[in-house]
């Protein structure tokens, strides 16, 4: 259980909750996530009650404060319950889950693309990437500038965010266009080398970043979102497919981060993820 | 607490003793809770003390490696949710070397669930799967029947019949039916199992269902159809109980939607000796320690000094046969 600190909107629909718990709530990696019994949002014969946990990562970690952030937007009756916490109300919450992201040693330079929601997770990352003292090059994707929420973790540690938009003319300098960030990408990847990336919210992103040249060899990883049950891995409900390196791969002595295997492996994004390896991930 | 599942309570007439154990199918057990096939897994071990419970009754293991269904795999429904899983496992023989030997280590009895194309296949498979250290085969005869057009081994009597049979001659160990709750009469089913040499007979899986999106217009599943389980079907798999208690001989170990204390000796009252606890364990994973707590609580405050005396205790006033039952609603 955990008590309400504050939980309000912070535009374009999202909501910032804060909430404040017992040690273990703190220990959250970045990446991780916890299962949120949402409260009844209201409503008769039951619609407004939610039978199932909703998983939600951690957006923000104070382990001296001993808070907890979410950022999340009402897109059903499980977010529905959630906006309707008031400060002093208490959350039952469940984690934290799954395996989070990892930096590679001697990492100098570290890439972050993410898009919508998906910036919430990268919070925690972009703390600990700030306290490494590794270089980050932020690009983050909205619709609008309008749309554009979450930025709060990459301000608080001084990373400048190159922020895109679908709204805007495809050939300027902040479209959202595929072509356009992995311009983006190889101009930061020529000043310091990047070592290591880190992206969620688009699987049109994903894709890109794997086909981009300059990134095939680089330590790469994508935090998954799937539709969970029981968060923990007992009903394979969140199942995700990865390819697993082949036989001679292994033989080869290949790093599963840089894996082509050709056969697929059904993966519990909740235990084995949520985040994976992006070169595993058919996107 | 101690470790035949009796709890000590201090009331002010001196101590009173609940026991909690019970013979299930022929595997003692200390306390009826056990988890449902599928709901359970080696990770719960961080959340709750595995060792309390009854028994630990393994995800469904089948003849060959299956991958499972498309996802969304689940959806939820108000209280309850649906499912379709679709069974993936890397097969019995990967199960027999890398899984099975996990449970063995957690010391509470191990019931292996199986589920199989054919007849032969699960006769095969209870065959191999009659290893030392298992308390128990529970046959899941609620899949799909490749021998009879896919439809479910449960849904009749006489291929119940023909897979119990199979498995009897294949081993020594008690053998648990699981049926299927998509049956005009669970209680004809249940008889078949028993014929054919069931020790007991597990009431039930999940209630075959659909939900459609109105938005999207798409099933919320990707199998399209799945299990609807938790607590909206509790009161149909009580009812199926009951109908069967009333003419089984052998022990039935009641499953659907089970969220409390209270909830398993409604089970126990309906003639369930044992009970298994599914779906709420996704939503509270600690679920299964507090239903136990909550089941000592409802004994003391109901001086009931053993769960066995409620199996069927139910105080029905005119309705006590099975013909009484037949009454459309």
């Amino acid at each position: 259980m955990a008590a309400v600190l504050f939980n309000q909107i912070v535009g374009d629909g999202y909501w910032h909750l804060r909430v404040v718990g017992e040690g273990e709530h703190v220990g959250a990696k970045p990446g991780q996530f916890f299962h949120l019994d949402c409260p009844d949002a209201g409503g008769r014969l039951g619609q407004g009650r939610s039978y199932l946990r909703r998983p939600m990562s951690v957006y923000a970690v104070d382990r001296e404060a001993r808070t907890v952030d979410f950022l999340y937007k009402v897109t059903g009756v499980g977010t529905a319950g959630l906006a309707t916490l008031r400060t002093g109300d208490e959350l039952d919450l469940f984690g934290p889950l799954g395996v989070g992201f990892s930096v590679p040693e001697h990492t100098s330079h570290a890439l972050i693309v993410a898009r919508g929601a998906g910036l919430a997770t990268m919070g925690p990352l972009v703390s600990q990437l700030a306290d490494q003292q590794i270089a980050v090059t932020a690009i983050c994707s909205f619709r609008s500038p309008e749309a554009a929420v979450g930025l709060d973790p990459f301000e608080r540690t001084g990373v400048t965010v190159m922020p895109v938009y679908d709204s805007v003319d495809p050939a300027s300098e902040e479209s959202s266009g595929m072509a356009n960030l992995g311009q983006l990408i190889n101009v930061a990847n020529q000043g310091c080398a990047i070592g290591a990336v880190y992206t969620c919210g688009s699987k049109r992103v994903a894709a890109m970043l794997n086909q981009l040249p300059s990134l095939t060899n680089v330590f790469s990883q994508i935090a998954l979102e799937q539709r969970m049950a029981c968060g923990l891995g007992m009903c394979h409900a969140c199942v995700v497919d990865v390819r697993i390196p082949t036989t001679a791969e292994r033989n080869a002595g290949s790093d599963d981060q840089q894996t082509q295997g050709e056969w697929t492996k059904s993966k519990r994004v909740c235990c084995e993820g949520p985040v994976f390896a992006l070169k595993q991930v058919l996107v | 607490m101690n470790d035949h599942g009796s709890r000590v309570a201090a009331t002010p007439e001196g101590e009173f003793l609940v026991d909690l154990a019970v013979t299930c199918g022929g595997v003692p057990m200390r306390t009826p809770i056990m988890p449902a096939s599928g709901t359970f897994s080696s990770e719960m071990d961080q959340v709750i003390a595995v060792d309390r419970l009854g028994a630990l009754v393994l995800k469904t293991t089948t003849y060959d490696e299956r991958s499972g269904n498309p996802v969304p795999r689940v959806s939820e429904t108000a209280e309850g949710m649906l499912n379709s899983i679709g069974l993936p496992g890397g097969g019995y023989r990967q199960f027999l070397s890398e899984v099975l030997p996990i449970y063995l280590e957690f010391g509470a009895p191990v019931v292996v669930s199986i589920s199989a194309d054919t007849v032969a296949q699960f006769g095969e498979m209870t065959e191999a799967l009659s290893v030392p250290g298992v308390a128990a085969i529970e046959l899941n005869v609620s899949c799909p029947n490749i021998e009879a057009d896919g439809k479910a081994f449960a849904m009749s009597t006489s291929a119940t019949a023909a897979v119990v049979a199979q498995a009897r001659q294949a081993t020594s160990l008690p053998l648990w039916a699981k049926l299927t709750p998509n049956t005009a009469e669970v209680g004809d089913i249940g008889m078949a199992a028993q014929e054919a040499g069931a020790d007991a007979v597990v009431v039930a899986n999940t209630i075959l269902a659909m939900s459609i999106d109105p938005i999207t217009r798409e099933p919320s599943l990707g199998n399209v159809m799945g299990g609807l389980s938790g607590p909206a079907i509790k009161p149909i798999i009580v009812r199926m109980v009951y109908q069967c208690a009333l003419r089984l001989d052998i022990p039935i170990i009641g499953c659907g939607g089970i969220q409390s204390g209270h909830d398993v000796a409604e089970y126990l009252l309906a003639g369930a000796s044992g009970v298994q606890v599914g779906t709420v364990s996704f939503v509270d994973p600690t679920a299964l320690e507090r239903i136990e707590d909550e089941l000592v609580s409802y004994c003391l405050e109901q001086e009931v000094r053993s769960v066995s005396e409620l199996v069927g205790a139910v105080k029905t006033a005119g309705a006590t046969s099975a013909s009484d039952m037949e009454v459309a609603p």
